[in-house]
C-alpha cells in the first residue's frame, strides 16, 4: 500500500443519466481498489442512492444545477462525498422508513439504504450550501487483498 | 439489461415476469403502468415474478410498494415471486419482507389467492 490517497472527482449534471454514470465510475474505482462482487453492488447502489438523492430532493431536477461526485481512495478506506447545489437537510429530519407508518410508503428508502451499506455515512452542510453526503467503506481485511488503486 | 415485463393470465391470476433493471428512469415508471392497467382491467390477482430482475434500487422497491398498494385498494392481492438474494436481502432490511406475500413455487403463490 503506497500510503497516499489517490482522488477522483467529477462534475455531473442534474440529469437521470448522471445516476447510472455516477454508479459506473464508483463500481470501477471500487473493483480497482479490491473489494469484491458484493461490496461493489453496496458501494455502488449507495453512490445510486446519493445522486439520486442529490438529482430530486437537493437539486430538484434543475439541470443547471450541478452534482459533485469525489472518490478518494484514503491508506484505510473508500471515501465518497455527493454534494448538491440545494437547499441541504437534516439527517434527523429525515423520517424513519422502517417505522410501522412509514412500511408502506413509496419513497424514502434511499439514505437508509446508503446508512445500512456503507460503514460510515454523515450529511454535512456542502461548503457553499447544499448537502454533501459523506460515506465511506472500509477495505476488507483479505491478506493482499483490498490495496488502493496505485 | 434494460427492463422488460410480460404478463401471462392463468385463471383469475395474472403473473408478470419482469426482468433486467427496475430502477429510477427505467423500469420503474414502466412497472407502474402496467399493473395500473392490469387492475383497470379488472385483474385484482398479481404475481410479481421478479426470477430474472438483476437489480432494485429504493426507487423500484417504491414501485413494489406502489403496486402493491395498488392492487390491494382495488380489492385484489400482490403477491412476489422468485426473489434472487439482492431483492430478497433488500426487502429484509426494509422490513418489507413482512408487507409481501413471497413464494419460490408459482404453482403455490396461484393457489394462495383468496377471492
Amino acid at each position: 500500500m503506497s500510503g497516499q490517497t489517490h482522488r477522483v472527482e467529477v462534475t455531473l449534471e442534474t440529469l437521470l443519466e448522471s445516476v447510472d454514470l455516477a454508479e459506473d465510475i464508483t463500481m470501477r474505482v471500487a473493483d480497482a481498489a479490491g473489494f469484491d462482487e458484493e461490496q461493489r453492488y453496496r458501494i455502488g447502489m449507495s453512490v445510486r442512492e446519493g445522486v439520486i438523492n442529490a438529482y430530486q430532493y437537493g437539486n430538484q431536477a434543475e439541470r443547471d444545477r450541478k452534482i459533485v461526485l469525489t472518490l478518494e481512495l484514503t491508506p484505510e478506506k473508500l471515501v465518497i462525498r455527493v454534494l448538491d447545489q440545494g437547499p441541504g437537510f437534516s439527517l434527523a429530519d429525515v423520517p424513519d422508513p422502517l417505522a410501522e407508518e412509514n412500511l408502506l410508503k413509496t419513497s424514502g428508502r434511499g439514505l437508509f439504504l446508503m446508512k445500512a451499506f456503507m460503514d460510515e455515512f454523515a450529511v454535512n452542510p456542502g461548503p457553499a450550501g447544499g448537502a454533501e453526503l459523506v460515506m465511506a467503506k472500509r477495505y476488507p481485511a483479505v491478506p493482499g487483498g483490498a490495496q488502493p488503486a496505485k | 439489461m434494460s427492463f422488460k415485463a410480460t404478463a401471462r393470465d392463468i385463471g383469475d391470476a395474472t403473473v408478470m415476469d419482469l426482468s433486467g433493471r427496475i430502477t429510477l428512469g427505467e423500469g420503474s415508471a414502466m412497472l407502474r403502468e402496467m399493473i395500473k392497467e392490469l387492475v383497470g382491467k379488472g385483474r385484482k390477482h398479481i404475481v410479481l415474478n421478479l426470477g430474472d430482475v438483476t437489480y432494485i434500487d429504493s426507487s423500484g422497491i417504491g414501485e413494489l410498494v406502489s403496486g402493491f398498494q395498488t392492487v390491494r385498494t382495488s380489492g385484489g392481492q400482490l403477491k412476489l415471486l422468485h426473489l434472487t438474494k439482492k431483492v430478497h436481502d433488500l426487502l429484509q432490511i426494509t422490513k418489507l419482507f413482512t408487507v409481501f406475500d413471497v413464494y419460490s413455487d408459482e404453482s403455490v403463490a396461484l393457489a394462495s389467492f383468496t377471492s
